[in-house]
């Protein structure tokens, strides 16, 4: 019987010629990224064990994101543990205001297709948008990963979700994955493997996938799965090697689900307060009226992305009243937005442009909201509470929604 | 007897014919701006301590957040969305996350003869047009604008003959915490610093800026610099008039007198935790920094990025340095991208961040941690001042700051 | 077999990993530090009337959104003896594994519990409520050396030769 994704990079991790869902298998590490916000954790529980060294310095990624610059105090105690370990154990890539931390991954090179990675936080499941295996595992996991470079799992089942033809102007890849975990709810791939195909997915560029593969763990997913093409390997700029160019799902792997979508169906849609899987047509919510709109994120902080907001904006104004923040990536995505002219398109639309990082999407600073204000946001959870008090209502959507939603100071999609 | 510039706008506001030190008058104000800092406690008591609540002139006001943007906390989000729903329902002119009160003030409202009460110390930097701005609590803002008037104790005029032109590579900054070195926290306290001389007549309204502004830092009421064909020039270049021109006379009564020769000036800081402890860049050449900033309503300006982007253009900023860049306001910011600057800190590592007081006030994104030392330049360098009690502040130019970012050690830019 | 009686608090579907701990709190130094907010932005007095050895009863999903391992730290720390739930969400569930917290699937108790009844859990067996027995399943052998063990903390002090 054929093999998914998922099922391959397993095996050949672990020298086996074939897995099976379910089985428990140790995996060699490839690659770890650790967080500001879980540093003096991770080094707590490291030394804890008792471990005397990293086990290989050069497959650890250090960044940090979630608390730069600081907003409280003692949050400079993240960087200055996290500075001391790296000094201590040898760890030189270490990344302190360069960006998010899952765009750095792939963009900065770390992340290969065919790849096992762990990070410490809940999108690294992001790194499948190059066909590498990756998941978020808590502190104490990556204390022991960064002692011994190893980690248990167990091979996940695989649900195939496959889209053909072309998607409406504007629908952005934000608006698919939106209704796909709407229609597999929050649980509904919990602890499987989500594995897109279809041509619509192969046209799409490595940013959309991103998106798309960030946000799988909505749907509960231990992992999202693209097929590495060559826009992966342009991306990543390398030339895939045989094992890479074998990572497609065999025709007669075991999904134990398919979903199949037609692109042209899709349109633009929000998730709607305060779960994920709430997703309406932004049509039905048309006329809602917001106070605030954020463009940023892992999710969709990224170039297309801000373009995208930006050409909704050009030669507009932000309404009055609403305020709409925008939070770059990372400082490549800043960079090029900035030589492009499209961050100079934002700010004279009244846009308020903040350094690259995890920005309001992680609820510590960045746009923090009152009772009973509205958002409307294009990073990926819209929990109760997570950009403010518990009565801050979050819509997510796309940058191109957003972005129309500032300049009607409502909710509004971006075409029609 | 004659009347200097400040008595002269007083007088005009009082509706008299003359003023002298020590008089108490009424007087009408032309302006009144309050930002995030307090107008929430200004509505509070408009609601609560008020019988008849009502605004006198709505046209006069201005509301600007600056002080938390974007907003770091709920608590901070309710106080801005107090502000904001207050001014959409009084008609006040709204700014929110465009720059820093008084940057904003200047490039839009400011003009020559006006008085102008703020509810922020940094109010004296309007003098570099020469108005007649000074900071108050709010409750005599509350007052102000309710009644459209206010008391002002007249008071007495120093007169700071400036001579020569500052050398290459020495700043106003530089000059005016020479200055507050040379008479001290208090040398000015509750009287007006008139600078005036051919030294005066080298610098633009932008450099004028830079002395007036920290003038409250010397205890003064006000600091003013006749309204020239320079300061014209700047108005009308924003197409506004003066509300009347103002010469001291010749006859007019100084209380005293000093006389700064520009070209003496060098690269100085004023070292913790005193806007007055001065001291030659040399003597504290080598100390370690965590951070440093460059921006405020004292230093934030196009020509201070300029400077700054000069000194970093194909450097790196230390590793362990966190450099924050933040215009001042939306309009240099645009400026500065345009001009290539923004590009060149992105590039040099630096962390831009959005128009807003940032760092300067402490209590927002880029505070600084237990032990940090910060290189600043902001208005004020008080113990705990940026964030943690223990933590110091070296004041010091966009030069010294930009230069000491890239070594990571205080040093002037001819040191690198 | 371990067996213990609780009184149980009953919270929903889908409940996340900011509701359990919100981001603002996560830099806080400690678990204890933080674990006066647990819960806070759905039921912020929850944290002050849980009592140890109270049980959480949840719908399904429960820990779902972020990796933060805080959560299950936060939940031991505030004296839940074990949550029984629908279902988990993985890396919750792991994080909790590795933390000692017990979690216990069983698909129907949540449809007839009532808040502040008493449920008595045999582990690996049952458990009952109001005279009725709900079965549980028990846990794969690896989960089960690592529980043995205390969790991962003293497998690792155990691998690299300290007591």
């Amino acid at each position: 019987m054929g093999q998914t994704i998922i099922e391959k990079i397993i095996a050949h991790n672990i020298g086996a010629d074939e897995v099976k869902p379910g089985q428990i298998v140790t995996v060699q590490v490839d690659r770890v990224m650790v967080d500001d916000i879980m540093m003096p954790f991770i080094v707590g529980k490291f030394e804890e064990m008792g471990f005397e060294r990293v086990w290989d310095p050069d497959k650890v990624v250090m960044i940090y994101d979630h608390l730069v610059p600081a907003s409280q105090q003692d949050d400079t105690r993240h960087y200055k543990v996290g500075d001391a370990f790296a000094s201590k154990y040898g760890l030189t890539h270490v990344h302190r205001s360069d960006g998010i931390c899952h765009q750095l991954m792939t963009e900065a090179g770390y992340v290969r297709p065919g790849d096992v990675v762990f990070g410490t936080d809940s999108h690294t499941t992001t790194y499948g948008c190059v066909g590498a295996f990756s998941t978020g595992i808590g502190y104490t996991e990556m204390a022991a990963i960064l002692g011994t470079g190893t980690l248990w799992v167990k091979v996940p089942e695989t649900i195939k979700v496959e889209i053909n033809g072309k998607l409406p102007a504007g629908v952005m890849s934000k608006d698919v994955i939106l209704r796909i975990i709407g229609d597999l709810r929050a649980d509904g791939a919990t602890y499987c493997s989500l594995e897109f195909t279809g041509d619509t997915i192969r046209e799409m560029s490595v940013a959309s996938r991103m998106t798309m593969a960030n946000m799988a763990i909505e749907a509960g997913a231990k992992c999202a799965m693209f097929t590495p093409d060559e826009k992966t390997a342009a991306y990543c700029e390398i030339e895939l090697n045989d094992f890479q160019k074998s990572l497609v799902g065999d025709a007669d792997a075991g999904y134990i689900r398919t979903l199949s979508y037609q692109a042209e169906n899709f349109v633009p849609v929000m998730a709607c307060p305060s779960q994920v899987d709430q997703i309406r047509d932004v049509s039905e919510l048309e006329g809602t009226a917001i106070d605030q709109v954020f463009i940023g994120s892992c999710t969709n902080g990224r170039l297309e992305d801000l373009r995208a907001a930006a050409d909704v904006l050009r030669g507009k104004k932000v309404a009055p009243f609403v305020k709409l923040i925008v939070t770059p990536a990372s400082r490549k995505v800043y960079r090029e937005a900035l030589q492009e002219g499209i961050l100079e398109t934002l700010a004279e639309a009244g846009a308020i442009i903040t350094h690259a990082g995890c920005g309001l999407c992680c609820g510590r600073t960045g746009g923090i909201l009152s009772d009973y204000e509205t958002v409307v946001a294009t990073n990926n959870r819209n929990f109760l509470g997570r950009m403010g008090t518990s009565k801050v209502q979050i819509y997510l959507a796309s940058p191109a929604t957003a972005a129309a939603c500032a300049a009607a100071g409502k909710i509004t999609a971006a075409c029609g | 007897m004659g009347m200097t510039i400040a008595e002269k706008i007083i007088a005009r506001a009082a509706g008299v014919e003359t003023v002298r030190p020590g008089d108490i008058h009424t007087v009408t104000l032309d302006r009144m701006m309050s930002n995030d800092g307090t107008t929430h406690l200004t509505v509070d008591m408009y609601y609560n301590k008020l019988k008849h609540p009502r605004i006198a002139d709505a046209k006069k006001m201005v509301f600007i957040v600056d002080h938390n943007v974007p907003s770091d906390s709920p608590k901070t989000a309710a106080s801005q969305k107090k502000m904001r729903d207050f001014a959409k329902e009084n008609g006040i002119d709204f700014w929110e996350g465009k720059g820093v009160c008084h940057q904003i003030m200047m490039e839009h409202y400011v003009c020559p003869g006006e008085l102008i009460f703020a509810a922020d110390s940094h109010t004296c930097t309007y003098g570099a047009l020469g108005a007649f701005g000074t900071g108050v609590g709010c409750t005599d803002l509350l007052y102000a604008m309710v009644t459209g008037t206010s008391w002002v104790l007249v008071p007495e005029t120093i007169k700071f003959n400036l001579t020569g032109k500052l050398s290459e590579g020495v700043y106003p900054r530089d000059l005016m915490l020479t200055i507050i070195g040379t008479i001290g926290a208090n040398g000015a306290n509750y009287q007006v610093m008139e600078f005036c001389g051919d030294g005066a007549k080298t610098l633009n309204v932008d450099e004028r800026m830079v002395l007036c502004n920290l003038a409250v830092e010397a205890g003064a009421k006000t600091a003013i610099f006749e309204a020239d064909e320079i300061a014209l020039e700047y108005l009308r270049a924003r197409g506004r008039e003066p509300k009347a021109v103002f010469k001291s006379d010749a006859d007019a009564h100084y209380v005293k007198e000093y006389t700064f020769d520009l070209s003496k000036i060098r690269p100085v800081v004023a070292k913790p935790d005193f806007v007055d402890a001065l001291a030659p860049v040399d003597e504290v050449e080598g100390r370690r920094i965590d951070e440093a900033f460059l921006g405020s309503c004292n230093n934030g300006r196009i020509e201070d990025l300029r400077v700054g982007a000069a000194i970093v253009k194909g450097r790196r900023i230390s590793d362990h340095v966190r450099f924050l860049v933040v215009p001042a306001s939306q309009e240099i910011y645009l400026q500065a991208a345009r001009e290539g600057l923004i590009d060149i800190f992105i590039e040099s590592g630096a962390i831009v961040m959005n128009p807003n007081c940032s760092v300067c006030w402490g209590s927002c994104q880029g505070v600084i941690g237990e032990n940090e030392v910060l290189i600043s330049t902001g208005t004020r360098n008080f113990k705990g001042r940026a964030g943690h009690p223990s933590s110091k502040v070296y004041l010091a130019s966009a030069a010294t700051v930009a230069a000491s970012a890239v070594k990571g050690k205080i040093c002037t830019a001819d040191q690198l | 077999m371990e067996r213990f009686t609780g009184n149980v608090w009953v919270l929903g579907d889908d409940i996340d990993t900011d509701i359990i701990i919100p981001t603002e709190y996560l830099a806080l130094k400690t678990i204890e530090d933080m674990k006066q907010y647990g819960f806070s932005p759905l039921r912020p007095e929850l944290a002050s009337q849980i009592h140890e050895g109270d049980i959480i009863v949840a719908g399904k999903n429960f820990g779902c959104g972020s990796s933060r391992e805080q959560a299950p730290e936060v939940v031991k720390a505030l004296g839940i003896r074990c949550v029984i739930a629908k279902s988990f969400a993985r890396i919750f569930f792991r994080n909790s594994i590795n933390n000692g917290l017990l979690l216990i699937e069983q698909p129907d108790l949540y449809d007839d519990i009532h808040e502040g009844d008493e449920i008595t859990v045999t582990v690996n067996e049952a458990v009952e409520y109001h005279g009725k027995k709900y079965p549980i399943h028990s846990l794969p052998d690896n989960l089960v050396e690592i529980i043995n063990e205390g969790g991962l903390v003293k497998a690792m002090r155990r691998r690299n030769g300290l007591a």
